[in-house]
């Protein structure tokens, strides 16, 4: 793999988020979204914490992010786009590695604006910046896992709203596995917690950096990634 | 340069390439020719690394597309057909997308760019989005993608479908000046085009080579059949097509027009003897007076129509 490659659909795919308004649009409805569950609680609880926010973002980045991706793959290949691109002196696996990054890329900018909910609670109140940190470093591992994918939901169709589908749907399961199948037995519940991607993230979010939960998101993308690999690759 | 050995491509159980082998060498154009469905884009798209082959193999410079794909994929330059580019770019961004993935450093980038927007006549639009092109256009900014790099080999699927017949022309002029040193492999369902441009053509069938050759090649190897058209002034109907029918070789006589006293004939020769003395000397008996004579081959439109009709 050649990072020059990468680096080069990287920033192709990342600038035409911003030419196009679907970027803006994902960008306000994520803020809007997630300042109301945060602001409509925020002062009930009199207590300055951006818990509640982090405790909602996996759901609605679960929603939000297979938006950004699902044009990945999908509209290449209805276009036809992709036949260029893969004719190009590129491997599919820096094509994909691109694609991902830039995925990522926009999660981060697309949270950037919500520091702006961590700086007006610290000016009110006593923030611990500990789990503040590890909510935002938390949400690129989630952010980049749910991107990856979406991805692979998008290499599966020229669809666009069949790839968002697919990939919500993933990450939904992902985020409430364990709220979903609670009336199972508790030692089954405990795999289950396991494998979703809210427990994970919750503990990040606590300010704790594991390398259990790092792995866990790490081989999430690997796999989701490697998933579209093949799934490109099965398409010469 | 280019040898492609049985290649055979299956779309699930339906079969686009048959067992498909050609030598394509350095310095020639070469022209695709087929019906639509015929394996042409097929044939193009594994030879630039979008599809890989069911069976078969194919090398290009000694390099084998099923190892170092990466490598050909360097020195081959594709125009897809239709050109199908991001949309939402402008061509110079798109250009310079094109340029960064193919390596060129900056200051080398914007002298090749401004080259092919001048070969290519870009110049106007450079600064425009690409879904905003009309489709002559969009195949131009395609033709300039192909040619970034300026790559040993150029692949091009139907380069001047939608164009004008002024760009046609001129694309043709471009395609001709790159061939003289680099390989070209064009295809098209435009016989013209193939007269036009080609050194040399295969026509495909079903996912089967039916014929290799110059055009001039195709035209001979096709049975042993051509036309001679003369005009006679002076000459009664149904005497000549006695006297002319009755020379050997001669399969048919077809009377063309007979306006104004002059007589005007086409005689199906079905031999591969040159029989024109024989009927020079025949007409020289009477007292007709020869105004037109000549010797015409069968057309391609008729060779491609006998090699690719439905049976």
């Amino acid at each position: 793999m050649s990072a020059g490659n990468i680096a080069c659909i990287f920033k192709r795919e990342f600038k035409v988020y911003f030419i196009s308004p679907i970027a803006y649009v994902v960008i306000a409805i994520f803020l809007v979204l997630s300042g109301w569950f945060f602001f409509s609680t925020f002062f009930l609880y009199n207590q300055a914490q951006l818990r509640d926010f982090f405790s909602l973002l996996p759901i609605i980045l679960a929603f939000i992010v297979p938006t950004v991706t699902m044009r990945l793959f999908s509209e290449e290949f209805s276009v036809g786009s992709y036949e260029v691109l893969v004719t190009l002196p590129v491997t599919s696996r820096e094509i994909i590695a691109g694609k991902f990054l830039a995925a990522t890329a926009f999660v981060a900018i697309m949270m950037a604006p919500t520091l702006s909910y961590a700086i007006t609670t610290a000016s009110m109140g006593d923030l611990d910046w500990g789990p503040v940190a590890g909510g935002y470093i938390g949400s690129i591992f989630l952010g980049g896992a749910f991107g990856a994918i979406g991805i692979f939901a998008s290499s599966l169709t020229r669809n666009q709203i069949i790839a968002f589908i697919v990939g919500m749907v993933i990450c939904v399961a992902l985020t409430l596995i364990d709220k979903l199948l609670f009336f199972l037995p508790e030692s089954l519940l405990g795999f289950l917690q396991y494998m979703g991607a809210d427990y994970h993230f919750q503990n990040i979010a606590r300010g704790i950096l594991d390398s259990r939960d790092i792995l866990y998101f790490a081989s999430l993308i690997f796999i989701a990634l490697y998933g579209a690999h093949l799934v490109v690759e099965g398409k010469k | 340069m280019i040898e492609i050995n049985d290649l055979t491509k299956y779309y699930g159980d339906l079969c686009a390439l048959d067992h498909v082998s050609l030598t394509i060498e350095k310095g020639k154009i070469l022209g695709l020719l087929g019906p639509n469905g015929a394996g042409k884009t097929t044939a193009m798209r594994i030879l630039t690394g979008y599809l890989s082959p069911t069976s078969g193999t194919v090398v290009a410079k000694g390099l084998s597309i099923s190892d170092k794909m990466l490598e050909i994929k360097k020195m081959i330059g594709y125009l897809p057909e239709s050109a199908p580019l991001y949309q939402d770019m402008l061509v110079f961004d798109y250009l310079s997308y094109v340029a960064e993935i193919r390596g060129l450093g900056r200051e080398e980038m914007i002298s090749r760019i401004k080259e092919l927007s001048e070969i290519c006549g870009l110049r106007e639009v450079m600064h425009r989005s690409i879904h905003e092109l009309s489709k002559g256009y969009k195949q131009r900014v395609g033709l300039a993608h192909a040619m970034m790099s300026d790559p040993e080999i150029l692949v091009l699927d139907e380069p001047t479908s939608g164009l004008d017949p002024n760009q046609i022309v001129e694309i043709r002029d471009i395609i001709r000046k790159i061939g003289r040193e680099k390989t070209v492999i064009l295809s098209t369902h435009i016989l013209s085009e193939v007269e036009a441009t080609c050194d040399r053509v295969v026509i495909i069938n079903r996912g089967r080579i039916v014929a290799d050759g110059s055009t001039e090649e195709l035209r001979k190897s096709s049975e042993s059949e051509y036309f001679l058209s003369m005009k006679l002034r002076g000459a009664d109907e149904r005497k000549a097509m006695e006297i002319l029918s009755a020379v050997g070789g001669v399969r048919e006589t077809l009377v063309e027009d007979r306006a104004g006293g002059d007589l005007s004939l086409r005689l199906l020769c079905g031999t591969s003897e040159d029989i024109r003395e024989k009927i020079y000397r025949r007409i020289r008996e009477t007292d007709w007076v020869l105004l037109e004579y000549r010797q015409e081959s069968k057309s391609l439109e008729k060779i491609f129509r006998e090699l690719t009709k439905e049976n």
